[in-house]
């Protein structure tokens, strides 16, 4: 799927990601110390690991959500998503995606997408999820397709998503800018109405 | 065929003269409830649209309306006849949302649910799968032998199909009196009778010329496709959930994963019925390690109210991995309910699978997918 040079910079990124995690590994472990004494007594060490190359490697642009036995979520700004999978993909060895969600949060006026990352080749990985939330923002009066509400899609990324974003396309009105395909999938093809999965949608009698 | 302008959603255009559209379903009994637009040249596929939704029903959106126990007998509807594999994640994730601790029997007798709901679909598909390929004895043999194991399930569970057996909390009722015999007994029949079908079709030389080395799926391709359960296991990838993420009691019974290396629809059609045996194995472990009295349903308050957060269970269902999404704002209510369903994701290598082949070797291919297009529209 890479050609050679693209392998020989993967390469490089997870030399370059090796270095900077042995040194910064050393440094923050002594200022990290008195957190967990407050109130987190034992976060899980591996997934605690997982989430640190995360912060390590992108800082401000990521926030952890959380941090579970088997379950990471992080939270990332639409600009950077495309990078941070690249980066989970590459160095982290996530190979496909399990699930890919939308969720509308009318209050916030905007639309998560979750992606919801795991992995069958690194065995170190088979029981883990990685959750990666995205927001776009959200219009009142929505025409999906050719509004402010877009995301970057990940299919050059992850193959696998590329179902799975055509039906957050359709449900949700979020346009996937770089998806080769954006038909509608599952909806019929005179659907006129409002994207059906926002909470403006209201199923009859309810 | 002159059609004037196709409706939106379709992408495939008449390309040449030599070239014939054809719409398989979405009423077709070869396809089930979807339709596969595919297009022809000759004999070969060239290319290949498949266009599911045609019984979408909005499970998801239902599940907004609906409380944690309310929403049980609406979710298990995508794939009936896996009813309670389906559920399954559901429930774990409404457990770990509303903080209930289950009881060891109840766990003991969701497993032997599970596994006997797992043959059960299992022989469906087998019995259409022989059917497709023209076999009418393969399409008696499983859907007869499938009966034993409803009968179980009905003596569980009191419905023969749509159970809603599994609860947060637990399962809805203990085993009636005597089941652990009937039970292995039944099950010991099911495993000599699922045996004999390898003379009949397994080892058969007219399926297996008509499905081997068809549909070739390689290893890097089921990876990167998000391909899951049979299908992945076909190509060699060694990924099952019951054994790499073990819930409820999976990581104290014993059994083996199967895997094929060839990556055709021939492995894929003969995983299944392995892990038909391995059910039968896990059901006769679990029945005697299961605690033989005690509770098996935690109370639940009036209404339960779910923690603020998000869960995302996954469990092996008949398919693969089946995964379930679940957002609570500390309301009776969840915020949002998401299935990751199986068939949904294979459904990405039909195209990759057909392009290149024989029309008469579509059904083949397509049904090799466990393919369950209602559970795909949800």
């Amino acid at each position: 799927m890479s050609s050679e040079s693209e392998k020989e910079t993967v390469e490089k990124k997870t030399e370059d990601a090796k270095l900077t995690a042995d040194k910064v590994s050393e440094k923050p472990t002594p200022a990290k110390k008195p957190a967990p004494t407050k109130e987190e007594p034992e976060l899980p060490a591996f997934e605690k690991g997982i989430a640190d190359k995360i912060v390590e490697k992108f800082g401000e642009k990521t926030t952890i959500t959380y941090v579970k036995p088997d379950r990471v979520g992080i939270k990332v700004g639409r600009d950077d998503v495309h990078e941070v999978a690249e980066f989970t993909r590459d160095v982290l060895n996530y190979d496909h995606v399990d699930s890919v969600s939308g969720v509308d949060y009318p209050a916030d006026k905007e639309i998560e997408v979750v992606y919801h990352l795991s992995s069958y080749t690194d065995p170190t990985l088979s029981r883990q999820i990685l959750e990666v939330a995205t927001r776009a923002p959200r219009e009142d009066d929505p025409i999906p397709g050719n509004d402010a509400t877009r995301l970057p899609s990940l299919r050059d990324i992850f193959y696998s998503v590329e179902f799975h974003e055509r039906e957050v396309f359709e449900m949700l009105g979020v346009y996937f800018e770089g998806h080769p395909d954006n038909r509608r999938l599952l909806l019929p093809e005179d659907w006129a109405d409002l994207p059906p999965l926002r909470k403006d949608f209201r199923n009859k009698g309810r | 065929m002159s059609s004037p302008t196709l409706p939106p959603g379709l992408a495939i255009q008449k390309a040449d003269e030599r070239i014939m559209t054809l719409n398989v379903g979405p009423q077709h009994p070869g396809s089930g409830h979807m339709r596969i637009i595919v297009q022809i040249d000759g004999d070969y596929i060239v290319a290949c649209d498949p266009d599911p939704g045609y019984v979408h029903r909005g499970e998801e959106k239902m599940a907004e309306y609906r409380n944690y126990v309310l929403n049980i007998p609406h979710l298990e509807r995508p794939v009936i006849h896996d009813s309670c594999n389906i559920l399954y994640p559901y429930v774990l994730g409404a457990e770990e949302l509303l903080g209930l601790e289950v009881p060891e029997r109840a766990k003991y007798i969701r497993v032997i649910a599970s596994e006997l709901n797992r043959c059960v679909y299992t022989q469906y598909w087998l019995a259409i799968y022989g059917i497709f390929l023209g076999h009418s004895t393969m399409f008696m043999w499983p859907a007869g032998d499938r009966e034993l194991l409803i009968d179980l399930l009905e003596k569980m569970t009191g419905a023969r199909v749509t159970h809603s057996y599994f609860v947060p909390g637990g399962i809805r009722n203990d085993l009636p009196a005597n089941f652990e015999d009937v039970c292995l007994r039944q099950v010991n029949y099911f495993e000599k009778r699922i045996k004999e079908y390898a003379d009949v079709f397994y080892e058969n030389p007219i399926l297996i010329s008509r499905t081997e080395k068809t549909g070739i799926l390689s290893r890097e391709k089921a990876i990167g496709l998000g391909t899951t359960g049979s299908v992945l296991r076909a190509s060699g990838v060694d990924y099952d959930v019951r054994k790499k993420e073990p819930y409820d009691v999976y990581d104290e019974l014993d059994f083996e994963t199967n895997v094929m290396k060839s990556g055709d629809s021939y492995a894929r059609s003969r995983i299944p019925w392995l892990d038909m045996m391995e059910s039968c194995r896990i059901i006769r472990d679990a029945l005697q390690k299961m605690p033989k009295s005690g509770s098996v349903r935690v109370k639940l308050k009036p209404n339960p109210k779910g923690a603020l957060g998000s869960v995302y269970k996954r469990v092996e269902s008949g398919r693969g991995a089946l995964g379930c999404y679940i957002i609570s704002d500390k309301k009776p209510e969840p915020y949002r309910v998401k299935l990751s369903v199986p068939s949904f994701r294979n459904l990405i290598a039909l195209p990759q699978l057909l392009i290149g082949e024989k029309l008469g070797n579509m059904p083949s291919v397509y049904w090799s997918l466990n393919y369950w297009p209602v559970e795909a529209d949800r």
